[in-house]
């Protein structure tokens, strides 16, 4: 299963010009709130296809595949529910995709990327701001943090559904580093 | 029996005690008053609360029950910890009655013993459950509202050291309380000699 994902993941057609991301130093976190407390949490493997070039933003575009099943919680115990159906349900939606549509500036180093997130068979459009920096070795960092909401996606079905247990927004935070 | 030594007082210098009824907010000698009194109650019946949660909650599969049950133990926590520190506020303000004459100094030295450790680990038990909750890497707002700091940082080798700290000290305050209301029950059904009236209100 996890190799067969692995594959599939691997297998992302990379796009002509796609710069090479630095894994390493790119993370892609959450936070959510249960009862009133804000919990991190993070995937641990995913994979980008970025080409973001100011020169040339009608041809710029961002991709993600998320393994949903790679993620990084408090416990293994919250980490083996997340998996479960009323959560990601990884057994039949093993990764979360993100694909642009549009890339527009939004002020000096700043972007919008507009495409659509689909996790569990539901597909929706987002609107991702985006801040570009350079770290001091010259790569380019490329950070983003946008609120989505679990409910319609039906992430935490059922008896998890109670927003004044597990709020239904999330807040992504993505750090994308994109060498030279 | 009691009034042995159960001492008369005119509450007419106590300006409250026509407003508040027959106990006086003060500690009046040989009883509790009745902020001492509600503090306690509210204390036993807090802990009780907590520990009703404590026992139920560890077994539950990971639930919203379960995440609810979480908060409210460390909420009832939290409580008790600010109701204990309000009572040794109190008790500076209103000293409580002295014990009896009559009482054996081994006694005595026993009760002050016990009560000084309940107050320390109502003060101790929450905090630890507070590091405890900080090193499995989930912070503690208090009713929703207050955002308690993390003390440290996630560390799961140090969170399962925190938690036997917790549960050790439960189990020193489990037993002590077993001592605390055996004592109770020794004085109200063997000793008769009124020592628990002190603490109930009339």
């Amino acid at each position: 299963m996890k190799r067969a994902l692995a594959a599939a993941l691997l297998a992302i057609p990379l796009l002509a010009g796609a710069q090479p991301v630095v894994y390493d130093k790119s993370e892609i976190r959450f936070v959510s709130r249960q009862m009133g407390v804000e919990v991190e949490g993070r995937f641990r493997r995913w994979k980008a296809s970025v080409d973001l070039r100011a020169s040339d933003l009608a041809q710029s575009r961002v991709d993600f595949d998320v393994d949903l099943a790679s993620i990084d919680l408090a416990s293994e115990e919250s980490e083996a529910e997340a998996r479960r159906a009323d959560w990601f349900d990884t057994a039949r939606f093993p990764a979360a995709t993100f694909r642009s549509s549009s890339v527009r500036a939004a002020g000096p180093d700043r972007y919008e990327v507009t495409g659509k997130l689909a996790m569990k068979g539901v597909t929706r459009e987002v609107v991702v701001p985006v801040a570009m920096r350079k770290d001091a070795s010259g790569n380019a960092v490329a950070e983003a943090s946008f609120p989505v909401k679990r409910l319609p996606y039906r992430i935490g079905d059922g008896p998890w559904s109670d927003p004044s247990v597990v709020a239904d927004d999330v807040l992504v935070r993505a750090r994308i580093v994109i060498g030279k | 029996m009691e009034s042995r030594f159960v001492a008369l007082r005119d509450y007419s210098d106590c300006p409250d005690s026509a407003l508040l009824g027959q106990s006086p907010p003060m500690n009046a000698p040989a009883r509790y008053g009745r902020v001492a009194m509600l503090l306690h109650w509210m204390a036993a019946l807090l802990i009780a609360a907590a520990a009703g949660l404590a026992l139920t909650m560890t077994d539950l599969p990971l639930s919203p029950a379960k995440l609810r049950y979480y908060a409210w133990h460390k909420w009832i926590g939290i409580t008790v910890f600010l109701v204990a520190a309000v009572r040794l506020a109190w008790r500076s303000y209103a000293p409580p009655p002295p014990f009896p004459h009559a009482m054996p100094r081994a006694q005595v030295l026993a009760a002050r013993a016990v009560h000084a450790l309940l107050y320390g680990l109502m003060l101790v038990i929450p905090l630890s459950g507070w590091i405890y909750s900080s090193a499995t890497g989930v912070s503690v707002s208090y009713l929703n509202l207050v955002p308690l700091p993390n003390i440290v940082a996630r560390d799961k080798a140090l969170a399962s050291a925190l938690l036997t700290v917790h549960q050790a000290l439960n189990l020193m305050l489990a037993t002590l309380l077993v001592v605390h209301v055996g004592a109770a029950i020794k004085h109200r059904w063997v000793d008769r000699d009124g020592m628990v009236s002190r603490m109930l209100p009339r």
